[in-house]
């Protein structure tokens, strides 16, 4: 199936001369929730801006689903929401109000029902007729996804829709983000919280310094750089690794000796523990306790990000 | 075009209007009710008349003309400055409406409110002198013409302020003075030539002049020139509009 956005040869610099963005290229597939990743100040809220026409680009085109966001801007701004980073809202204006505004803005007729059902989701409800001014900063939060939504866009951009949310509402959002997503919306979503990342997103696509450094299943991703670590802790310290210990290239000794630490990949089709403890029994090496622990999505990502600002990868 | 935004946009600023419907309507309502009691039983003790018209009733135009222009380059102003100045214009920048209808929202409403005034400063001028209005047509034309024309200017200000400080020294340095000097409460034939010169620079003395015919058939300037300065004033701000919405200036980053 095409790519519901197709965005190419994109590049921004602003009117300070700073390049925000460079030369991107980058398709978003239809259905997906797609998580860009990337430290502060990498670009992803100038990427987002671009797309939905806040910022405009200095070189590049983007599409949505087939229609350019300059020359057919109409049809490709009604399929998408935007939730912006900052909770910039109006002060005096009722929530209901405000959720309301945004629908018309967007050219579609009154729903009641509609917003009803979206205030409801996002357990506003009972702030309908609130001023957003009296509001708590989470709320004024979902709010900005209840404005989002209005409008039954196809595309949703999150750029940091958790920031300030407390845990319990943010399994709340989570869930208003997967219905979206079986309904059949789009999601392209930014966050800080790498773990919200490793459980929403289909694909992952890491942003620094403008450039996209990386996009990639997260299942894959996840598969490729995902090390999985066995830590023995031993009964007695080694002074140095025994040469003729199975697997000893995959292997480390702690600094005092008395940890052993195997890296293994999670999917190859043998991971050698076996021959491990077996080489490690015929050594009479004897440890005490023995633990796993999985790199996770944000050690990848730090690895990432760390390797490009060393000017190590492309 | 998308009507739906359009009323949408307009709505918002009515009900921000409405929101401050007391002091909208009081402030003009006292500061008339004050013009009247010092300009028209101070001055008007001393000059009766002025052209042959009571003088209460010769400032009534130039008294709506003077709220008229604050009140709708003010309102437009703000209207479009406001969304600026907390980031919620990023919802009018993303949604599928193009400049054009952003315009026809906030200028409408803005129009809109100061027409409401200037006609709340002719009921209450009426309790206070007599008022005749010798063409109503052309009255309501040049109020809505002007209106709208100091909207559009208002708009263009709120978009180029940077800051609340421009967003008041238009109003305050321009408007007030060339008001006061445009023959609100004077005929222009009362002034030293020389001055009469200076003043016709002032674009504002024509249309006063024009909605002061409206009321009383005496102008300072025919009442075709009237029309067609209102007109060019009208084109010059659509012109900064059109450029504006071709360069995207201070809109867009
Ligand atoms: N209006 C602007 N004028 C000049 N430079 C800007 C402007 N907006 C952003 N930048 C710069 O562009 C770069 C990218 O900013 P952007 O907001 O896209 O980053 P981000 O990835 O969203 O960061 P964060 O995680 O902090 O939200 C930053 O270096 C920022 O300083
Ligand atoms: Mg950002």
């Amino acid at each position: 199936m095409h790519d519901i956005i197709t965005i190419s040869g994109l590049s921004k610099t602003y009117a300070t001369g700073f390049p925000a963005l460079k030369n991107i290229n980058l398709g978003i597939r239809r259905g997906e929730i797609f998580a860009l990743l990337g430290p502060n100040g990498a670009g992803k809220t100038t990427l987002i801006g671009v797309v939905c026409g806040t910022v405009t680009a200095s070189a590049g085109t983007v599409t949505v689903d087939g229609h350019d966001n300059v020359t057919d801007f109409r049809a490709a701004r009604e399929l998408i929401g935007l939730v912006p980073q900052e909770l910039t809202t109006d002060a005096f204006e009722s929530v209901w109000a405000t959720v309301s505004f945004s629908r018309g803005l967007f050219g579609k007729p009154k729903n009641p029902a509609y917003i009803e059902k979206i205030l409801k989701d996002l357990s506003l409800w009972d702030k309908k007729d609130n001023k957003i001014m009296t509001l708590s900063g989470g709320m004024k939060r979902r709010v900005l996804i209840a404005k989002a939504l209005s409008h039954e866009p196809k595309i949703l951009f999150l750029d940091e829709p958790t920031a300030g949310v407390d845990v319990e509402l943010r399994k709340d959002m989570w869930q208003v983000v997967r219905d979206l997503r079986a309904a059949g919306v789009t999601i392209i979503l930014t966050t800080h919280y790498i773990e919200e990342a490793e459980d929403m997103a289909d694909r992952i696509g890491v942003i620094s310094k403008g450039e996209i450094i990386l996009v990639e299943e997260k299942k894959e991703l996840m598969r490729k750089l995902g090390q999985k670590r066995l830590t023995l802790q031993l009964q007695e310290k080694l002074a140095a690794l025994p040469a003729n210990l199975f697997g000893v290239s995959q292997l480390s000794l702690s600094k005092d000796g008395d940890e052993l630490t195997y890296t293994y990949d999670t999917q190859a089709e043998r991971t050698g523990i076996t021959r491990l403890l077996a080489s490690l029994n015929e050594a009479g090496i004897r440890f005490r306790d023995l633990s796993t622990t999985q790199s996770s999505l944000e050690e990848i990502f730090v690895g990432l990000v760390h390797q490009d600002r060393n000017g190590g990868a492309k | 075009m998308n009507w739906r935004a359009i009323h949408a946009i307009y709505r918002f600023e009515m009900a921000r209007t409405a929101r401050t419907l007391m002091q909208s309507i009081l402030a003009p309502v006292i500061s008339t009710s004050l013009y009247f009691v010092v300009f028209g039983a101070a001055i008007g003790s001393r000059i009766t008349t002025m052209e042959g018209v009571d003088y209460g009733s010769f400032i009534v135009p130039g008294l709506i003309m003077l709220t008229l222009l604050m009140q709708s380059v003010m309102n437009a102003s703000f209207g479009i400055y406001f969304p600026k100045f907390t980031g919620t214009i990023y919802e009018l920048l993303s949604a599928p409406i193009s400049f054009i209808e952003i315009v026809i929202g906030y200028v409408g409403a803005a129009a809109t409110k100061s027409i409401i005034l200037g006609l709340i400063i002719l009921a209450t001028s009426w309790l206070f002198v007599p008022v005749k209005i010798a063409h109503p047509v052309w009255m309501i034309s040049f109020l809505v013409l002007t209106a709208v024309t100091f909207s559009l200017l208002g708009f263009i200000i709120g978009i180029w302020a940077d800051g609340f400080e421009k967003l008041q020294i238009v109003p305050l340095l321009i408007i007030t003075p060339l008001t006061f000097l445009g023959g609100a409460f004077y005929s222009v034939s009362v002034l030293p030539p020389f001055w009469q010169v200076v003043t016709f620079v002032n674009p504002i003395v024509y249309l006063i002049s024009g909605f002061r015919w409206s009321f009383y058939e005496v102008a300072d300037v025919n009442v075709s020139v009237s029309i067609a300065m209102t007109l060019v004033f009208l084109v010059a701000c659509l012109g900064i509009i059109w450029w504006i919405f071709r360069t995207g200036y201070r809109l867009k980053n």
